[in-house]
């Protein structure tokens, strides 16, 4: 998307204006505080889908990004539960562990390309909901339950996180922790896409011989792009844990991941921003549609096929063809 | 030890029988059809109401098992698959599209027949009582039927002219179409033919193991698992990864049975391992 530098600023201030004044007023204007959690759903899926973005990025299409927000649950309710760590500390330490494991499981399985990933790492998703059935420390399919809220951060006596069990409106907190950690995360997806590895990244979507022979370090680079986007699903993962103060085997399944997978479809898999507006649709579209009762997933899935049929780009290539047009 | 085997084998040839469906169509159309396990259960259900419901013989319902489902098949490749393939910029559209038909028929099925689970009765009685192994003639029967029609798909592939050309397809669509071959039919004839082999174990299988509308997914993913052991797009890898898989399950059962349900797990883990040191699976091509 070429913007100029002025309208992009102005966006970005619209767009932080409307996430954390807006809608917070609008919210508590009409009195809909349950918008609070869909919307701090959406925020926090479309953190797990600018991962998965990622890896569409380096041209691999990752349906296992759901084992990581998995992961990531388990480690915060872990250390929380078991070992008395502060939420905070236990997010990015959540993120960490992902990326590490992620280096691990990447290292081989990165080889792969085209569906053989694609497969692999839905197997991936499921080996990590058979795995916190059957560790002894992820307590089976009871799952880990009753995780307290995060507690105040303080750093040097200044608090500047309040304890969440003592706000009066903790999905208030829980919204703005949710879209803060989006806009950071958008942030840092923007400029790494726009950066000397975002490049590189592109190359190997295109040719990996090729950038290979050109000498750029294909092998590393994925890893990277693969670490960074499990980061992300293991910090997405860690809040859903807190929010939902339980982690069970069930939380993240098969069907998440490649929700995941779908968010970046839909919102275009050539936009940086695509996984954020693809979320939102989705997830908004499906539970618009919870009025319709029993035809719910047949008019969802249905609207999907359509959707797909005109838009296979994406959302976002909509706005790509007016300009041109235009 | 015979029993294990016995049982390996009938639940080998299920799953090759599943799995080839799966790979002929990714063969020809570099698609992943996510909607596999969700066609097998529409088959299972369509016996279910032609052999259980109506009481017509096993056969015709099978018949109409797989005739609908190719049906299904030649319509989801003409409307849908072709369209999107034509306008997108990446390959990878392709699996939104098969995902959300995946959804869209656990839709139907769930609307249609409801999520209780549904039998049939058994088309054979008695139990095969011999040399250390015991299995029902149903088995027996639904296993060596299995078998026909994977021997029936390779001959078909190997040696009529329809095979030939879908052959030809899946090595190159390009020389494929300078040589004549008509692209675009032949793309929906293989199509057609995975979504009736889909619809075909659904229909014998329904006779042993029950059907219900939440199986389709659990189903999807074995498919994948023998696709991807015997390698993506190659009718004996899809055939041995079938086998393989069924010999793994039957041993896995009995082995592990002490440690709990970790069968799966191990499994997972060995085929990590496996396509480490050997990417494309057994029989597969490089892919990329």
């Amino acid at each position: 998307m070429k913007l100029n530098r002025n309208t992009r600023i102005a966006a970005v201030v619209a767009f932080l204006a409307i996430v954390f004044i807006t809608v917070p007023a609008a919210i508590s204007a009409s009195g809909r505080f349950d918008l609070y959690y869909t919307l701090t759903s959406v925020a926090l899926l479309s953190i797990a889908s600018a991962g998965v973005w990622l890896t569409f990025y380096i041209g691999r299409i990752n349906i296992g990004q759901g084992a990581y927000a998995l992961m990531g649950g388990y480690v915060s309710a872990i250390l929380v539960m078991n070992h008395g760590w502060s939420f905070w500390l236990t997010l990015p330490v959540a993120g960490l562990f992902c990326a590490a494991a992620s280096v691990l499981i990447g290292l081989p399985i990165l080889r792969l390309r085209g569906v053989y990933f694609a497969m692999v790492t839905l197997v991936l998703t499921e080996v990590a909901r058979l795995l916190a059935l059957a560790l002894p420390i992820t307590n089976g399919a009871k799952g880990i339950v009753s995780i307290p809220l995060p507690g105040a951060l303080s750093v040097f006596g200044i608090t500047l996180i309040p304890d969440f069990a003592t706000l009066q409106n903790s999905r208030l907190a829980f919204y703005l922790l949710a879209v803060t950690l989006m806009v950071v995360c958008f942030a840092i997806m923007y400029r790494l896409v726009n950066s000397r590895i975002g490049k590189l990244c592109q190359s190997l979507q295109q040719n990996e011989e090729l950038a290979s022979s050109i000498g750029v370090n294909i092998a590393n680079l994925r890893v990277i792009a693969y670490a960074v986007s499990s980061f992300f699903g293991g910090v997405s993962g860690a809040i859903f844990a807190a929010i939902s103060q339980s982690i069970y085997p069930s939380s993240f399944t098969v069907t998440d991941s490649v929700n995941f997978m779908l968010n970046c479809f839909l919102g275009g898999l050539g936009y940086v921003f695509g996984p954020m507006l693809g979320t939102l649709v989705l997830y908004f579209g499906w539970d618009l549609l919870f009025q319709t009762g029993q035809f719910q997933l047949l008019i969802y899935s249905g609207l999907m096929i359509v959707l797909m049929l005109v838009l296979p780009n994406g959302l976002l290539s909509l706005a790509e063809t007016t300009r041109k047009k235009g | 030890m015979e029993q294990v085997i016995a049982n390996g084998l009938y639940l080998g040839a299920q799953y090759a029988l599943i799995a080839l469906g799966l790979t002929l169509i990714f063969a020809l159309m570099n698609v992943l059809n996510f909607a596999h396990g969700q066609m097998y259960v529409l088959g299972g259900f369509i016996t279910y109401t032609v052999y259980g419901q109506l009481g017509l013989p096993f056969v015709v319902a099978l018949l109409a098992s797989g005739i609908t489902l190719a049906v299904i098949g030649a319509l989801m490749e003409k409307f849908l698959f072709r369209t999107v393939i034509r306008r997108s910029h990446r390959e990878e559209s392709t699996m939104l599209l098969a995902a959300a038909t995946a959804f869209f028929f656990d839709a139907v099925i769930l609307l249609l027949f409801g999520e209780k689970q549904r039998g049939v009765p058994k088309i054979v009685k008695g139990v095969f009582n011999d040399v250390g192994i015991i299995m029902p003639y149903d088995r027996i029967v639904v296993g060596a039927l299995a078998i026909v029609f994977i021997a029936a798909f390779v001959l078909y592939m190997q040696y009529s002219r329809v095979g030939r050309a879908m052959r030809a397809l899946a090595q190159d669509r390009v020389a494929a179409q300078l040589m004549g071959v008509r692209v675009d039919r032949y793309s929906m004839i293989g199509f057609a033919m995975g979504a009736m082999l889909a619809g075909i174990v659904g229909g014998l299988l329904v006779t042993i193991t029950g059907v219900n509308s939440g199986i389709g997914g659990p189903i999807s993913i074995k498919a994948f698992l023998m696709v991807m052991i015997g390698g993506a797009g190659v009718v004996g890898g899809a055939i041995a990864g079938g086998f393989i898989l069924g010999m793994m399950e039957s041993v896995g059962l009995t082995v592990l049975r002490e440690y709990g349900d970790v069968t799966y797990l191990v499994i997972f883990a060995a085929l990590m391992v496996f396509l480490s040191v050997r990417p494309n699976g057994l029989m597969g091509k490089p892919w990329g």
